[in-house]
């Protein structure tokens, strides 16, 4: 994961404010990759809009091929119907900045997983009542029991899963028993 | 029959199945014994239909006639699809609906983990992403078939009933014919007696562990499906799947 530096002079959030009236001395083609990165972190998953598109790691790369932006996006799930929209909002984002037409591209490799969701990430999902995924993707066993999953509101581990699946193909419904709070879980993948 | 020819029968097969369980799956909703259930079985469904569009879209590449992924899926008719049969058989009672998910869990999983490390890296990259999600469909379809086979008499008696009507569908998952041999000599597809050994032995053991008796190996397969024979039950799917798409051809916005 690219670190990402102060932009100076503007910051994502100004860009974005400007959204609907791109000033005609808009020069996106000043922007670094960097600032690109930011102006991403601007952009909420529409499903879980207290993370951004890049703290969910959903955003694979920002590159400048000569004078064409190009952003490599990956699905979290193959049938996640959320991925449409996700790229409408970079889209929409990138034009807000003055981008004419940002080249968004698909990619399924490597493929998404929860490992790629940063510790900043998980930590905004904790706050909005969604446990993060606990654990590596690589540890899972095929038939094994699950990790332990505390409760993201009173942080008691006596918690039961209700569903193996929540309100999407991301998290699992869990229940906790101390404070009887029902809660989704992000699946390790 | 060419290696190209093979692949592209290769990849309806993955997609069709894929799409026609999902469509099973879907008819439940509304109507699942429970709401969780429901949850699962409609996400279980949403990946299916993703993983399906992925096979379908490269297909359509390879077909190269105009088709897109939509006309594929929305506009064949029986003898061109090449579902396995199982998928297509009612969802009846739970012990069925979950008894079909765990057969098509355990060949999804060892076909897709194999198909990881396809020649073709097209087929690796979409097999690698499913993965993760039928991994996840067969730990908790092979959770269901235990706690059905192992639970009460009642439930017992209705899972054995499901491995007893099913069984004779899981043939056509193991048996290869030219395609499967054409793609797992291209080192695109899967090795057939490695597939039909992994599936073997997960679903005895799964099985055993759940009390319950499996099929004989030597019994009466119904097989068919890959080449376009399907049940009479495709032709009710296909008319409530597509109707929309066959009564407005083309339209842009529905």
């Amino acid at each position: 994961m690219p670190q990402h530096g102060d932009s100076d002079s503007r910051s994502a959030v100004d860009i974005l404010i400007a959204s609907d009236r791109v000033p005609a001395n808009a020069r996106p083609d000043l922007l670094t990759e960097d600032d690109i990165w930011a102006l991403l972190e601007e952009v909420k998953d529409p499903e879980v809009p207290a993370v951004s598109v890049v703290e969910l790691g959903i955003v694979r790369a920002v590159r400048w091929d000569g004078k064409e932006l190009s952003i490599d996006v990956t699905p979290t799930y193959s049938g996640c119907p959320a991925t449409e929209l996700i790229e409408e909002l970079i889209t929409e984002a990138l034009r807000a900045a003055g981008f004419r037409d940002p080249k968004i591209n698909q990619v399924l490799t490597p493929a998404w997983t929860t490992d790629w969701i940063t510790d900043e990430g998980k930590e905004k999902l904790r706050a909005f009542g969604i446990a993060p995924p606990e654990g590596s993707s690589s540890k899972l066993s095929l038939l094994g029991e699950p990790d332990v999953i505390a409760c993201p509101h009173c942080g008691s581990k006596d918690t039961e899963r209700v569903s193996e699946f929540g309100s999407t193909a991301c998290k699992a419904l869990y229940r906790c028993k101390e404070c009887l709070e029902p809660f989704d879980y992000f699946k390790c993948i | 029959m060419t290696q190209a020819e093979a692949l592209q029968e290769y990849l309806l097969r993955l997609a069709d199945s894929d799409m026609i369980l999902s469509q099973r799956l879907c008819e439940l909703c509304g109507k699942a014994p429970a709401l969780e259930e429901e949850m699962a079985l409609m996400n279980v469904a949403l990946d299916l239909v993703g993983q399906a569009r992925n096979w379908y879209e490269y297909a359509a590449e390879l077909i190269d006639d105009g088709r897109d992924a939509d006309k594929l899926a929305f506009r064949r008719d029986t003898q061109d699809y090449r579902n396995l049969l199982l998928t297509e058989q009612p969802n009846e009672d739970y012990a069925v609906t979950m008894g079909r998910q765990f057969f098509f869990d355990v060949w999804h999983y060892f076909t897709l983990k194999s198909l990881t490390e396809s020649s073709d890296e097209r087929i690796a990259g979409i097999a690698s992403k499913a993965l993760k999600e039928a991994t996840y469909h067969l730990r908790r379809s092979s959770e269901w078939v235990k706690r059905l086979g192992d639970g009460t008499e009642e439930s017992h008696r209705r899972m054995q009933d499901a491995v007893d009507i099913l069984w004779r569908f899981t043939g056509e998952l193991i048996t290869p014919d030219d395609t499967d041999r054409v793609m797992a000599e291209a080192g695109i597809g899967p090795d057939p007696d490695q597939l039909a050994n992994d599936w073997r032995g997960m679903v005895t053991e799964v099985l055993t562990q759940a009390t319950l008796t499996p099929g004989a190996e030597d019994a009466w397969m119904y097989m068919g499906g890959k080449h376009g024979e399907h049940t009479e039950h495709l032709g009710f799917i296909l008319a409530e799947m597509q109707f929309l798409q066959r009564a407005y051809p083309d339209a842009t916005t529905w």
